[in-house]
């Protein structure tokens, strides 16, 4: 396929880190074996924790829900696999400590809960079909794990014409969306119809990076017939973030502190758009996704099918254990990823990949003083200046950092990766985003 | 074993393009002008940058003791700011003179400031300067190019610059070398300091630095076409008493100036914008010292101006901020 006669789109800014895709990016998905405990949190979305509605001691099969939506803005929670509840209480998360969990003993058979019936969307109206994804518990598998009926539910003065789906994934690493466009086209596709009915609009357009000719390739020729278009973008770090990717397929920007409703465009990820047609066509309600266990530290990296629960280290023994002594446990790719306190947690709806580094890998740098050089200036996605919000978090000169448009940040990472000085511009602009957004609470 | 695990929050990769890297490849950028100007002048060029470099380095480390700051010459600034200062300097200075402008340059320079990343001025610069000021004799007293192995002796010799100044001042006209001669210029065949010689060489090392983006084309490119463009105006208007721009471009500090003392990251603006405006200012002033002023040369003095004026710049131009679409820069 010839790339360059495809008129690659782009932002302006960003970088190009490493890609690391090498790992995984050639290893067919396969299904992870079910663990002897299957812990799942509460909260695994953004908005308000889901509330159990089951006791220890009952059985569960697999998609049984066992804890409820809290409000509009949350989501509901199904048992991955069949079983035995066998404890309710603090586990440790992802985010860096205990949180309430629903703790599964797996019974082996892995049986479906035999209450779920799908249905065929042409019988469906948008609104029954959005229930459907609802009821399903379906969130942005990008990572962000936004609950996506929300942004299916833009206000009526908001007029949608645009879907993009995101198969960008330019974090470094991570090859889930690039293997799921590969293996589960079918299934994005048909969650692509569904959601344009949904939002009852006719244009649909998939991003995804040149690296990925193989998925573009694919997708295209399975796209054309249904009237969706595929759009390949310029390899750059991160083109897959949702203000950047709407700027590059449509050019349009949108307004800060907006959401990409305001200019007409609904982003949703490839993984989301394939359960999607699961929780409609099965009735399967978002219970497992996949995630790439890669990195150097890791023996044989694998795309995994994982069940939401299973414990990081049964990840890593599926893929012949860990390659020499971890030094960092990154959950998600090494630009957004959050280190993680052990293996002990379990991998959740956003978790895209366990990504592990050993000491020889992490060069460590000591900080030194600005040199000026505009390295972050010219990276940032956002056009913000990095080193002066950084510069006034250091000094808690937070109104300073705000009219520097601190808030506008999305914490892409792209001014720490390129400066010289080795400063935590990125952290710093989080710091004075927390103290200002914390000043505006109490206000 | 997990209890040796790193908790930090993202990005957990860096590009590795560290300070020192950085110093030290536009240390690399100035070799080919560094070799030259030894070939050129022979073993006073290289005395001259021994003294430079090394002085630097020691009074670097020292004001780094005396302020019990950690050693920063890893960090290869002060080295790097060494080396441009005998770029800077006459190849006959004796060493007195470089050594007194190495200790301009980092206390003066820099140190007192803060050190690295906080000195407003150019340190190297402000060393020229001074000494300029200060030991106007020996900061002008150029020789011939003696190319090693060519058995000459350093004979005096004017810059062309300041040939040019002195015709025009004495005769109303252009001399002779000024519409001649230009291949020589370009090699760097011709009186001038170290690193101000040879066209071909500083243009070799910056377009390394382009290439290998430690600068960006703003500042060189304003800089350049403004003295071109404003050169060519002034030649138009009355070619007898203004030099072709070529001139312009080829004799002096020009390109020296241009890709390796205005591109200085810590005393030059921080956006695309105040880069261009930065170029155009150092361009400007340049051209009106060498034709107007009372110094030949004008790319150093033009430099400083605009180093001071670096914050105002940085003040009014903002980048254009993503969703910004209606507020003003």
């Amino acid at each position: 396929m010839n790339l360059k006669a495809m008129n690659l789109k782009t932002f302006k800014g960003g970088l190009h880190p490493p890609d690391g895709k090498e790992f995984s990016a050639t290893k067919a998905i396969e299904v992870c074996p079910l663990p002897e405990e299957i812990i799942i949190p509460l909260a695994q979305h953004i908005g308000a924790p889901a509330e159990v509605c089951v006791e220890v001691g009952a059985k569960v099969k697999k998609g049984t829900l066992i804890a409820t939506a809290r409000g509009f803005v949350s989501a509901p929670i199904h048992a991955s696999t069949s079983g035995e509840v066998i404890a309710i209480e603090p586990r440790l998360h992802p985010m860096g400590k205990a949180l309430p969990a629903i703790v599964i003993k797996p019974d082996g058979e892995d049986a479906w809960d035999e209450n779920l019936k799908g249905a065929n969307p042409d019988d469906l109206s948008g609104d029954e079909l959005k229930a459907c994804i609802q009821a399903a518990g379906i969130v942005g598998m990008g990572g962000a794990t936004f609950p996506t009926h929300v942004k299916l539910s833009p206000p009526a003065d908001k007029q949608i014409d645009t879907l993009i789906l995101n198969g960008v994934e330019c974090e470094p690493y991570l090859t889930a969306d690039h293997r799921m466009m590969l293996e589960a086209t079918e299934q994005i596709l048909d969650g692509i119809a569904i959601l344009r009915k949904v939002l009852g609009i006719e244009r649909a357009v998939i991003g995804i990076e040149a690296n990925k000719p193989d998925a573009i390739e694919k997708m295209t020729k399975e796209a054309a017939a249904r009237n969706i278009e595929v759009q390949a973008l310029e390899v750059k770090y991160p083109q897959g973030a949702e203000k950047q990717l709407i700027d590059a397929i449509t050019g349009r920007q949108v307004p800060s502190g907006t959401l990409p409703m305001e200019v007409g465009v609904v982003v949703q990820n490839v993984g989301t758009a394939a359960a999607i047609s699961d929780a409609v066509r099965l009735g399967r309600p978002l219970v497992e996704r996949v995630v790439t266990i890669t990195g150097p530290g890791i023996k044989e990296p694998k795309n995994l099918l994982v069940r939401i629960g299973t414990p990081l280290q049964f990840l890593v023994d599926q893929c012949e254990g860990l390659n020499g002594e971890p030094a960092k446990i990154i959950m998600g790719g090494p630009m957004m990823g959050q280190t993680q306190l052990s293996l002990e947690t379990p991998a959740i709806r956003g978790t895209s990949g366990l990504l592990i580094f050993r000491k020889e890998d992490l060069p460590r740098y000591e900080a030194g003083p600005c040199i000026r050089c505009g390295r972050c200036i010219g990276a940032c996605p956002i056009h913000l200046q990095p080193t002066a919000i950084a510069t006034y978090a250091r000094l808690d000169l937070f109104d300073e950092a705000e009219e520097y448009h601190a808030l506008d940040c999305i914490e892409c990472g792209c001014c720490t990766y390129t400066c010289p000085a080795t400063l935590p511009l990125v952290q710093s602009i989080r710091y004075a985003k927390a103290a200002i957004l914390a000043k505006k609470r109490t206000i | 074993m997990e209890n040796r695990l790193y908790l930090s929050s993202s990005p957990h990769i860096h590009s590795g393009e560290t300070t020192d890297k950085v110093m030290r490849k536009v240390i690399y950028a100035l070799l080919p002008a560094t070799a030259l100007s030894i070939y050129f002048f022979g073993l006073p060029a290289l005395s001259v940058l021994l003294i430079c470099t090394l002085g630097c380095m020691g009074f670097e480390a020292l004001s780094c003791k005396l302020m019990s700051k950690p050693l920063a010459l890893a960090d290869g600034s002060a080295a790097l700011t060494g080396v441009l200062l005998a770029l800077n300097m006459p190849p006959t200075s004796s060493w007195w003179l470089a050594l007194f402008g190495a200790a301009i340059a980092i206390f003066i320079g820099k140190q007192v400031y803060g050190g690295l990343g906080y000195n407003p001025f150019n340190p190297a610069l402000v060393a020229r300067v001074v000494l300029l000021i200060s030991f106007p004799v020996q900061m002008t007293s150029w020789t011939a190019p003696a190319p090693l192995g060519s058995g000459l002796d350093a004979i005096t010799a004017a810059t062309p610059l300041g040939e040019m100044k002195t015709a025009v001042m004495l005769t109303g006209k252009l001399p002779e070398l000024a519409h001649s001669g230009f291949l020589n210029y370009f090699t760097g065949n011709m009186a001038g300091s170290l690193g101000e010689v040879s066209a071909i060489a500083l243009l070799l090392g910056g377009l390394y630095l382009l290439f290998k983006k430690v600068i960006s084309w703003h500042i060189p490119v304003a800089f350049i076409g403004t003295v071109l463009v404003i050169g060519a105006i002034f030649w138009a208007v009355s070619p007898e008493i203004y030099p072709n721009p070529l001139f312009h471009l080829l004799t002096g500090g020009l390109l020296l100036g241009a890709f390796f003392m205005a591109t200085d990251m810590v005393t030059s603006p921080v956006t695309d914008k105040g880069m261009l405006i930065f170029g155009f200012g150092c361009g400007l002033l340049t051209v009106l010292i060498r034709l107007f002023g009372g110094y030949p040369e004008g790319v150093s003095f033009a430099i400083l101006l605009m180093n001071a004026a670096t914050p105002l710049i940085d003040r009014f131009c903002h980048p254009k901020i993503y969703g910004q679409t209606e507020a003003k820069a």
